[in-house]
């Protein structure tokens, strides 16, 4: 096969063994399968309905009956990203709307509880923290009641206690991933709600625990998908394949989407992807394709407790809808969970405004050179203690200093003026100090006095809160895939 | 040798963070035919990237080729942490620009 992996980059990947050794999910007490009033697969097969991509990107109920249809073993949705940038995990907020979730919810729980499907969620409220958690679980309490629902609710959190992750660190087990940089004593300090992502034990100890919904907070995104067929004694790496597949939902099929449903099938040797809506199917390119999103190196995909291995992995059509997968091994390493976290950096006020003078365009740089003088001498705070930037759309504005094109400069300018500063007073102050010398700072040549900024709104200013930054990106090694997530069972709606 | 231009032998080009550290690009040709020669002229390479980004080959972090999705994926350090003070794509998914002026030299 061509292009075997060239590095070792992923520290996770560290030392693959030959073999795949015994499961670390074979845990005490473990049943064959299911939640309970569930019959064992007859046909030697698992299927599991993959809703949304993100609990709360929506999807059509008619592919959630079509996929209903198809009887499935478990319904699973992972909630999680850190796509969306540092803030959602710094801030223990959603990027999600809550009447979204809320609504996904309400199908999904609607449908799992009058057929006894268990359901599994990961990474809930997009982070998977603490504040996360409870912000889902008060969703969930609150469909549960409106809609005269009971069920066995398992609630698993994924918060890391610092003091865990300083001792760690003492003793050389938290290790960067990939560019990210060492931790300090005062990156933990200062992270406001460090998780880790936890792998497929602690959903199988919900179950076993006699759990029907599972509630978890930052997981391994596969995590939720494969936990079931695990249990039931399905091969490791083709459960965590399909699920790394299933957690964009049909993002894999063609045309793409991340708010439609899809279905996976597990059978002893090898799993099967097919989307759920008839405008939709899954092709040999669209899902050999997506096993290149967002990571990477699609050859070795490191989690918790292994690496997925997919140097002999085969995609075959199967029907005009459908793709098989086979030949994925799952390679056993030392168990390290991915430790994620973000530290609080200041506060920021943004402008937005545009440009139509072409006079001032022609030398837009020289003038906010000006303005960021002039700001900082007319202030009287130390400029120091704030960053002003302006990013000007039409402009290099998406690729900065990466940006190739070399030609004419665009008819208008879209700016976008923004302060970051200690305070969200002073982030305002500096916004509007630039903000407003830039609409009247004079320049060689104008000859457009009365003003050089087009403002779309007013206010023209914007205070948009809290800013983060990345502080862990890290992997923690763990003696057991229990240790860092607490399973808490409870009755929602009433003894059943 | 023939100067063919990625957009007219690629269906797929892409960007994307693969984690917060990391820009990962996918380019995925239209035929299997396009791939394997674009692989055997070593034609896209860690080199070919840097340059067209205009940054150090050591910043081409990895670059793999993807046979059963007839695909070649190189992945970048981000210029910026996700989100870092001056961030211009949070979800680095217009970063693939730099790609569709590309033309390679093929046999």
């Amino acid at each position: 096969m061509l292009g075997m992996p060239s590095g070792d980059h992923d520290s996770q990947r560290s030392g693959p063994a030959r073999v795949p050794g015994p499961a670390p999910g074979s845990l005490p007490g473990t049943v064959p399968l299911m939640a309970p009033a569930r019959a064992i697969p007859q046909a030697g097969e698992l299927r599991i309905l993959a809703p949304t991509a993100i609990l709360g990107y929506g999807f059509p109920e008619a592919s959630f009956e079509a996929g209903l249809a198809r009887d499935p073993h478990v319904i699973a949705v992972d909630a999680g990203s850190t796509d969306p940038g540092p803030h959602y995990l710094g801030s223990g907020t959603s990027f999600v709307d809550r009447d979204a979730v809320a609504r996904d919810l309400r199908l999904i729980l609607r449908a799992a509880v009058a057929r006894r499907i268990p359901v599994l969620i990961g990474s809930a409220g997009g982070s998977g923290a603490g504040p996360h958690l409870g912000w889902t679980y008060d969703i969930i309490r609150s469909v549960a009641a409106a809609e005269g629902l009971r069920f066995r609710l398992a609630l698993i959190s994924a918060d890391v206690p610092r003091e865990r992750l300083s001792a760690a660190l003492a003793a050389g087990e938290l290790v960067p991933l990939g560019p990210a940089p060492a931790a300090t004593p005062e990156a933990i300090a200062a992270t406001t709600y460090p998780v880790a992502q936890m792998g497929t034990e602690p959903f199988v100890a919900a179950l076993d625990a006699g759990a029907e919904i599972v509630l978890a907070g930052r997981a391994y995104d596969p995590a939720v998908f494969a936990a079931v067929p695990i249990r039931a004694g399905f091969d490791a790496g083709l459960a965590l394949h399909l699920g790394k597949i299933l957690e964009c939902a049909a993002i894999a099929a063609t045309p793409g989407s991340g708010a439609d449903c899809m279905l996976g099938t597990v059978r002893s040797d090898h799993v099967e992807v097919e989307p759920l809506a008839p405008q939709r199917v899954c092709t040999v390119t669209s899902v050999a394709a997506h096993t290149l999103y967002e990571k990477s190196d699609p050859y070795l995909l490191p989690g918790p407790g292994g690496v997925l291995d997919l140097r002999s992995t085969t995609f075959t059509q199967v029907t005009p809808r459908a793709v098989r997968i086979a030949g994925t091994v799952l390679r056993r390493t030392p168990y390290a969970v991915k430790v994620e976290g973000a530290v609080p950096a200041g506060y920021r006020t943004i402008a937005i405004a545009g440009i139509r003078d072409p006079v001032l365009i022609g030398q837009i740089d020289a003038v906010v050179a000006a303005v960021r003088a002039e700001v900082a001498a007319n202030l009287g705070v130390d400029s120091s203690a704030y960053t002003l930037s302006v990013r000007m759309y039409g402009k290099n504005a998406v690729m900065g200093q990466r940006e190739p094109y070399v030609g004419p400069p665009a008819h208008e300018l879209g700016l976008v003026i923004e302060a970051v500063a200690p305070t969200q007073r002073l982030a305002s102050q500096v916004c509007g100090a630039a903000r407003s010398t830039l609409l009247h700072i004079g320049y060689p040549g104008r000859i457009s006095t009365a003003g050089n900024l087009a403002f779309p709104f007013s206010p023209s200013d914007l205070d948009m809160g809290a800013v983060h930054r990345f502080s862990l990106h890290h992997l923690l090694t763990v003696s057991d895939p229990l240790e860092l997530f607490p399973i808490r069972v409870e009755q929602v709606g009433g003894a059943s | 040798m023939t100067a063919v231009p990625l957009v007219e032998i690629a269906a797929v080009i892409r960007s994307k963070n693969a984690g917060p550290y990391e820009l990962t690009l996918d380019v995925v040709f239209t035929t299997r035919e396009w791939y394997e020669r674009v692989v055997a002229a070593h034609a896209l390479t860690a080199e070919v990237v840097a340059r067209a980004y205009g940054v150090p080959v050591e910043d081409v972090l990895h670059l793999v080729e993807f046979a059963p999705a007839a695909a070649i994926k190189a992945t970048l350090r981000r210029p910026l942490v996700c989100g870092d003070p001056g961030e211009t794509d949070v979800y680095g998914a217009q970063q693939h620009a730099p790609l569709l002026a590309l033309v390679l030299d093929l046999p």
